[in-house]
């Protein structure tokens, strides 16, 4: 390697070490600088807090009801999207004729805007003319309406079947490509051996997939974690904020009630979860495997 | 190998069918919405349509700015995926093929902002976006969408750019190309299918973006299709069937892309993540 092209190199990955240092990093720093202060831009107020907005946040019982709203989705919605898209991937993992077919329709609630999901599950979800309370009655399941986007038990719940809808492609895809790579003759040598569908399951297939679901399921977790787009539309945090997860209830203080200040405090612990969920994670996956992807 | 056993086949059709309905039910479901008359979604029965109408999709170009939202959604889209397959080839094909310090340290920076929750960055770059007169324009959205998509793409390209052998570099400095050339004339085309994987995945992001979409636009003139959707007006009660053909709108370009690109957007997903 030529010295010139080191430096070359540094010339060519400026521009997005730029990009990213100017619009994400700064703008993550800013932040905490942020929820510092009692920040209201209508009124131009500006005044150095301290930490006066973390010792609110401590007392916010709405903060602490978000959190576990949070919580409880991300942890109950990821845990669906594993075991169904590690189920799809098992389904899909032999080749036969239409695999394609069945990949592309998975694929697209993966695709679509989570918006357009949010607006298809309230008009699913409809008290008196959404299909699932007609179907639900027609088969003799319910015998009224469940109002399933107005009562606490329900709305959450409906918010986690709409992510698990949205999402589990994403899983099913990724563990899916996995199974791929784990050599045929593995199988081969188990069934020869005696193993059964259950003893192959568990002893080849699951320990090969390992890393993958980790992977699946840090990105899963992080992705459930933030949710936003699929809450804000759906219910809106509501009914009595029982669906408000903590990103929904920081946009409602930074731009209903415009208060930057605590708004930003909101954003950065919730970007400290983040954090702390990625490193769980990393150390889970251990140094070797980083190692291998960047290398 | 095997014997064919009707009992599993039928057990095996029955888990497919069960799936694809699952997955694709509700999507029949918002177009069969979007082209029933309104007396019909006020009654179920019927649950298919009998007299299909597309006066929600006229409903939805009249009544709103559509055309010009759907525009905005077009231009930042595929403006943030140019900006990010030029910035992101350029600093893939150093992270692939140039050997200098600090490569890992990029990529986990690079991992580590697409893992950022965008609520964390929105106070700041409304706050920077007002104060340079960037509110409700294009380049807020092209802004913001670029930088949370480059992480990707640069995984994604660098990923692909790894496949090519080295030696094609070598070898192509030694007959006199200057590692730029070699990067248009031997890179790029090389990894054609990469880039295409890329661009699929960036266009999709930007399309879908919702919180900054929302954050900094106020009117039509910068408004996307999913605030336009979220957004969308009501005098007296919500107007489901427009609302499901704005929604057909904006999911046809992805599910096209979808249907033709599935391979690509496999690959891409699974770039760097599944090593065999």
């Amino acid at each position: 390697m030529r010295p010139a092209d080191r430096y070359l190199g540094y010339l060519l990955i400026s521009p997005a070490l730029l990009v990213l240092a100017a619009i994400a990093l700064f703008p993550i720093l800013a932040a905490v600088g942020l929820s510092l202060q009692r920040r209201l831009p209508i009124f131009h107020i500006a005044a150095f807090v301290g930490l006066e907005n973390y010792r609110f946040l401590m007392a916010d019982p709405r903060f602490w009801n978000s959190l576990g709203n949070t919580v409880y989705f991300t942890a109950v919605s990821v845990a669906l999207e594993l075991m169904l898209g590690l189920g799809i991937a098992l389904l899909l993992d032999r080749p036969f004729s239409g695999r394609g077919w069945m990949r592309a329709i998975i694929l697209i609630p993966w695709a679509i805007p989570t918006v357009v999901t949010a607006r298809m599950w309230e008009w699913l979800y409809n008290v008196e003319f959404g299909l699932l309370n007609h179907l639900l009655m027609a088969t003799g399941f319910v015998t009224e309406s469940v109002n399933w986007l107005g009562s606490p038990f329900w709305a959450i719940h409906s918010a986690i079947l709409m992510d698990v809808w949205k999402t589990t492609p994403f899983a099913a895809i990724l563990l899916m490509a996995g199974m791929q790579t784990i050599p045929r003759e593995l199988y081969l040598a188990a069934r020869v051996d005696g193993a059964g569908p259950w003893a192959i399951f568990w002893h080849i297939t699951l320990p090969s997939l390992k890393p993958l679901i980790l992977v699946v399921l840090l990105f899963r977790t992080l992705d459930a974690f933030r949710v936003f787009d699929a809450i804000y539309v759906l219910t809106g945090g509501g009914p009595a904020n029982t669906t408000e997860t903590i990103s929904v209830y920081a946009y409602k203080v930074l731009f209903q009630t415009l208060q930057f200040g605590y708004g930003s405090t909101l954003a950065v612990m919730t970007f400290a979860c983040v954090a702390f969920i990625s490193l769980i994670y990393l150390k889970l996956l251990g140094r070797d495997y980083w190692r291998r992807l960047v290398q | 190998m095997k014997r064919a056993d009707p009992l599993k086949k039928a057990g095996f059709l029955f888990l497919l069918l069960s799936t694809a309905i699952f997955f694709l039910g509700p999507v029949v479901w918002q177009f069969m919405t979007s082209i029933k008359p309104d007396t019909e979604l006020t009654a179920l029965p019927p649950i298919f349509p009998t007299n299909p109408t597309l006066g929600h999709y006229v409903a939805v170009f009249r009544d709103q700015p559509f055309f010009r939202i759907m525009g905005n959604s077009l231009i930042v889209a595929s403006m943030t995926t140019l900006f990010c397959l030029v910035i992101g080839s350029l600093g893939a094909f150093a992270l692939a093929w140039m050997g200098f310090r600090g490569k890992g340290a990029i990529l986990g920076i690079a991992l580590a902002i697409s893992m950022f929750p965008p609520i964390a960055t929105v106070s700041p770059l409304y706050l920077i976006i007002r104060a340079l007169g960037l509110r409700d324009t294009w380049w807020a959205l092209m802004a913001t969408h670029t930088t949370f998509a480059l992480p990707l793409t640069l995984w994604i390209l660098t990923s692909f750019f790894r496949e090519i052998p080295g030696e094609l570099y070598k070898a192509a400095q030694m007959d006199g190309c200057s590692p730029l050339q070699a990067f248009y004339r031997i890179l790029l085309p090389l990894s054609a299918p990469g880039l295409g994987a890329a661009a699929i995945l960036v266009f999709i992001f930007s399309w879908n973006e919702f919180l900054f979409a929302l954050t900094f636009t106020t009117t039509e003139v910068s408004r996307t299709i999913p605030v336009g959707i979220a957004l969308f007006p009501g005098l007296h009660e919500i107007p489901y069937g427009e609302i499901a053909a704005a929604s057909m709108i904006a999911t046809l370009p992805v599910i096209l892309l979808v249907l033709f690109f599935q391979r690509r957007i496999v690959e891409g997903l699974t770039a760097g993540a599944v090593k065999g």
